[in-house]
């Protein structure tokens, strides 16, 4: 067990003092790893509290580098950021707010190839991704490496939640058997995204994130959450895993990892 | 009778902006029809050619999945919530 410092005392004490986290919950948020899909909408609120909170270790994956656009909503980087990669915005971001913590980044695209080399060092994997194919390969990657995943997606005023224990609930594609085919359903850039609402769905994922860390409270599994801003209501519906889905199903079809990029443009 | 729908906003469009109708519809298969005979075209975006609920959009009635009731057979009663729910992406 790791002893916590007089300087990590004080820095957590406002969480420390919770009965449901105390010392020992602390320290499990030190040791933990989490890996952050995604330095967007989602996982720009969600990296900056998990970095607040101590999770020890986060890995952070984005290709893209910041523009001007993306300031808007993804707050972990500035506007003298705008041409660098997002993870090394992200991370310097981080460490400037904690330097308690350790931030590893992959500047990379995430293909059926070296996904699971990348999920395999972290206990759970936040979802902040903006497109199609590469939730489904996270999905089912996670599936298959038996990962938790903490899933979100955001469209327009709109928010969708869910986390994913493989063996212990439905996963994405109990929900959604497959993705939809390109151009069916708009993205962001073409619908358009009110920052808030990333805001308040990846900090879902971050709260996702820290209960399940910290095994206490009751999770989304099981449980699809939908928010609209514009009504501001969020709701619960209940999903199920689903005895035919084709990765987490009693017969999967999806035994290895399919290269959904390319699947999608087929379609 | 009568159900209230909750329209998602992707197809809000086709709903002249609105985020909540009403149908009479018995069953789901009914309440698309009707809904298809007031917005036109919205019956397409729900159902794939053969007239099955697509892959990537799921109708729960108060709260539950209708694949896991009797799908688009599911009775309906009057004061039902359905919700129109489709997979989003963006992040």
């Amino acid at each position: 067990m790791l002893k916590l410092t007089d300087e990590q005392i004080e820095r957590y004490s406002r969480q420390i003092i919770l009965s449901e986290i105390g010392g020992k919950g602390q320290e499990k948020l030190l040791k933990s790893k989490v890996l952050v899909i995604g330095c967007g909408g989602l996982g720009s609120p969600c990296a900056y509290y998990l970095a607040a909170a101590g999770v020890g270790k986060i890995g952070l994956v984005d290709s893209d580098k910041v523009e001007l656009n993306n300031l808007q909503r993804q707050i972990i980087h500035s506007t003298k950021n705008v041409g660098i990669p997002k993870v090394d915005s992200a991370k310097e971001k981080l460490l400037q707010l904690n330097t308690d913590i350790k931030i590893v980044t992959h500047s990379l695209r995430l293909t059926s190839k070296n996904i699971l080399n990348i999920i395999k060092d972290y206990d759970v994997i936040v979802d902040g991704s903006d497109n199609f194919p590469t939730r489904y390969l996270v999905n089912d990657a996670c599936v298959l490496a038996k990962k938790p995943l903490v899933h979100a997606g955001i469209l327009k005023f709109d928010g969708q939640a869910t986390t994913i224990v493989p063996g212990k609930g439905p996963c994405y594609r109990c929900l959604f058997p497959s993705p939809p085919p390109p151009g069916s359903v708009p993205s962001c850039q073409e619908a358009g995204i009110l920052g808030v609402v990333a805001g308040i769905l990846g900090l879902v994922q971050a709260t996702e994130t820290l209960k399940y860390i910290l095994q206490c409270g009751e999770l989304l599994v099981g449980k699809l959450l939908i928010f609209n801003a514009l009504s501001m209501s969020f709701r619960t519906l209940t999903i199920k895993r689903d005895k035919k889905c084709p990765v987490c199903g009693n017969n999967p079809t999806i035994k290895k990892l399919i290269d959904y990029e390319q699947f999608c443009k087929l379609r | 009778m009568v159900v209230k729908i909750r329209i998602p906003t992707p197809l809000q469009k086709l709903t002249d902006g609105k985020s909540e109708v009403e149908s009479s519809g018995k069953t789901v298969i009914q309440l698309i029809d009707e809904l298809e005979k007031k917005y036109s075209g919205i019956k397409e975006r729900l159902c794939d050619e053969k007239g099955n609920i697509r892959r990537f959009i799921n109708i729960f009635v108060n709260e539950k999945d209708i694949r896991f009731l009797k799908g688009q057979k599911t009775k309906l009663k009057n004061g039902d919530e359905i919700s129109i729910i489709p997979a989003i992406a963006g992040g």
